[in-house]
């Protein structure tokens, strides 16, 4: 027992090649299909049309009114950078908040009581019933209709003074991703075996530990997928946020844009910083899934980094065998 | 000497489903009691009563002396707060047909997880409580296992280990071998006998009645939702009384 995870007697193997067994083996080969292959004539063709097609696409814009210097010229620029951290700050906070508050919406509407169940039904219907640019919109002239926010002895001030750009796009943002994260969240919690649940109450655990430790990190499983989209889809819906004044990705090469003249390059730039973001965001999200399929997998997928290794250091020697 | 269950006129409806018809009977402690019957026939429902998975409508049901999910003040029943069931349970462990282990834990884990969690256990204690318990159904080498790499037979001994582990007064066992591959029934059964002999009280839903034989000190035949027929399973199983046993047993037999 030093190893728990070394495989069972039934998996013994030789460790290494035993001469006599291969030399069995090798004695009588048996004679290799020599077949000549199906040949796909319309691969070429659709391939060409594409590639040609692409080469239009190059040469126009190649030949395009582009100031291509513009676009390394400002993809540093400190207003652009600052933009690019002002756009995660409000994925990462409005996300935090729509999950959080997703997780509790989703329990409110699978609870019996059905008044917090009616709630939450009423919450995910006003705020998925609405465009998320209106809703914006709503939270940023707020206080056109409340003056003050008045929160009793803890906290008074003028709703213009609170509500500033940052806080209308992260309430605006947040609040409505809470709507479809507790739709995610409920699919996610629904989907354990109801097994479960008997199992954990059967050993004494309560209703919240069973929640906590047995049905919410199956639920990952299926939670986290979505909520990857819903993630990424954060970095672009943000972009949003410019009507209002927050000083993101695409608020900033609009503004550039009004003093330089060259909105097209503004815009190239920008593309640039949302492709990046939204690339490595893709990436966490593959290795999260990979820890959350854990048990439910028999043999976890080799990560990218795994796969170059095994491809490097024992790839030539793999081939033929596999 | 009180009884470890004890059943009167336990009644329990789905919906329009009149489920159990009043069930009476009484479990010894130290006894293997099974419990046979036709599918349908109510046997399951009454196990997940026991420990209060399911709310019985009509009756008392006491497990070692105490009323299973309600306390009687005078002549008023008050229904128990979800701790209360939840301390209730703790004493009474569970086996499933269909396993339930864990999926997301590898075995070792399931074993430990309601000794840390419910009795507040360290984990070096609990682990070592569960290395002895997966060594004594035989899986001591698979505990760093997940539930998904262990075959049917080992699933249903991790679990019968994850149930030992909060050293219950008492075992319910809910067709423990019915999900199994034929091949794979006897192994589970090695460890239900084993832990028979180790004077653990058990209420075993079943159709092996070649277990139940052997190993049974009381055997009861349900139909229908009531008592058909009781005894010991020696005289019940080579001779029974009524029609509708001997129909039953003409099948499985």
């Amino acid at each position: 027992m030093t190893d728990p995870t070394s495989p069972g007697p039934a998996d013994k193997q030789p460790a290494g090649p035993v001469p006599s067994k291969t030399g069995a083996a090798t004695a009588v080969p048996p004679e290799a299909i020599r077949a000549i292959p199906v040949r796909h004539p319309w691969r070429w063709v659709s391939a060409a049309v594409v590639l040609a097609l692409l080469g239009l696409l190059v040469y126009a814009f190649a030949n395009a009114k582009i100031e291509w210097g513009d676009v390394p010229e400002y993809l540093f620029s400190d207003r652009v950078v600052e933009a690019a951290g002002n756009t995660l700050l409000i994925t990462v906070l409005a996300m935090l908040l729509g999950v959080v508050l997703g997780i509790v919406l989703a329990i409110m509407r699978l609870s019996d009581n059905p008044v917090t169940s009616a709630f939450a039904n009423l919450y995910i219907w006003f705020f998925r019933g609405t465009p998320v640019l209106l809703q914006l919109l709503l939270w940023y002239n707020l206080g056109l209709v409340f003056q003050t926010l008045n929160l009793g002895p803890f906290y008074k001030n003028e709703m213009t003074d609170v509500m500033t750009p940052f806080v209308a796009a992260l309430l605006g943002l947040g609040l409505n991703e809470a709507a479809y994260m507790a739709e995610i969240v409920r699919a996610g919690i629904q989907s354990v075996d109801e097994g479960q649940t008997e199992a954990s109450h059967a050993l004494g655990m309560s209703r919240g530990k069973t929640m906590r430790r047995i049905v919410l990190p199956q639920a990952m499983r299926v939670i986290v997928p979505p909520t990857g989209n819903e993630f990424i889809n954060m970095l672009k819906t943000s972009s949003l946020a410019m009507v209002i004044q927050y000083t993101e990705l695409t608020f900033v090469a609009n503004e550039i844009s009004a003093t330089n003249l060259n909105p097209m390059e503004m815009y190239i730039v920008v593309a640039i910083w949302y492709l990046a973001m939204t690339s490595v965001f893709s990436v966490i999200q593959y290795y999260i899934e990979r820890h959350y399929a854990k048990g439910s997998v028999r043999q976890l997928p080799l990560t990218p980094m795994q796969k170059l290794r095994r491809n490097i250091f024992s790839g030539p020697r793999m081939k033929g065998t596999r | 000497m009180t009884a470890m269950v004890r059943a009167e006129g336990v009644h329990k409806s789905f919906g329009p489903t009149h489920v159990l018809k009043g069930i009476d009977l009484e479990v010894a402690p130290r006894e293997v009691f099974c419990l046979v019957g036709p599918s349908g026939s109510g046997k399951s429902t009454f196990l997940r009563c026991i420990n209060h998975l399911e709310k019985i409508n009509a009756g008392r049901l006491y497990v070692d002396g105490h009323l299973v999910g309600y306390r009687q003040q005078g002549n008023k029943l008050y229904e128990l707060k979800d701790k209360e069931v939840a301390a209730q349970r703790k004493d009474i462990g569970m086996v499933f047909q269909r396993f339930n282990l864990f999926p997301h834990m590898t075995a070792l884990e399931n074993v430990m997880e309601a000794p840390v969690q419910v009795k507040r256990e360290s984990k070096a204690t609990a682990r070592e409580r569960a290395m002895r318990l997966l060594d004594r159904v035989g899986l001591a080498d698979k505990a760093a296992g997940y539930p998904t790499q262990l075959s049917g037979g080992q699933q249903q001994r991790v679990a019968i280990a994850r149930a030992l582990a909060m050293e219950p007064k008492l075992m319910l066992f809910d067709e423990p071998t019915s999900a199994l591959d034929p091949e794979l029934v006897g192994e589970v059964l090695d460890v239900m006998r084993d832990l028979a002999q180790s004077g653990m009280t058990m209420i075993v839903v079943t159709h092996e009645m070649g277990f139940a034989r052997e190993v049974g000190d009381a055997l009861v035949f349900m139909d229908d939702g009531v008592v058909v027929e009781s005894g010991h399973p020696r005289e019940v199983l080579t001779n029974p009384q009524h029609q509708r046993t001997k129909a039953f047993l003409s099948k499985v037999l």
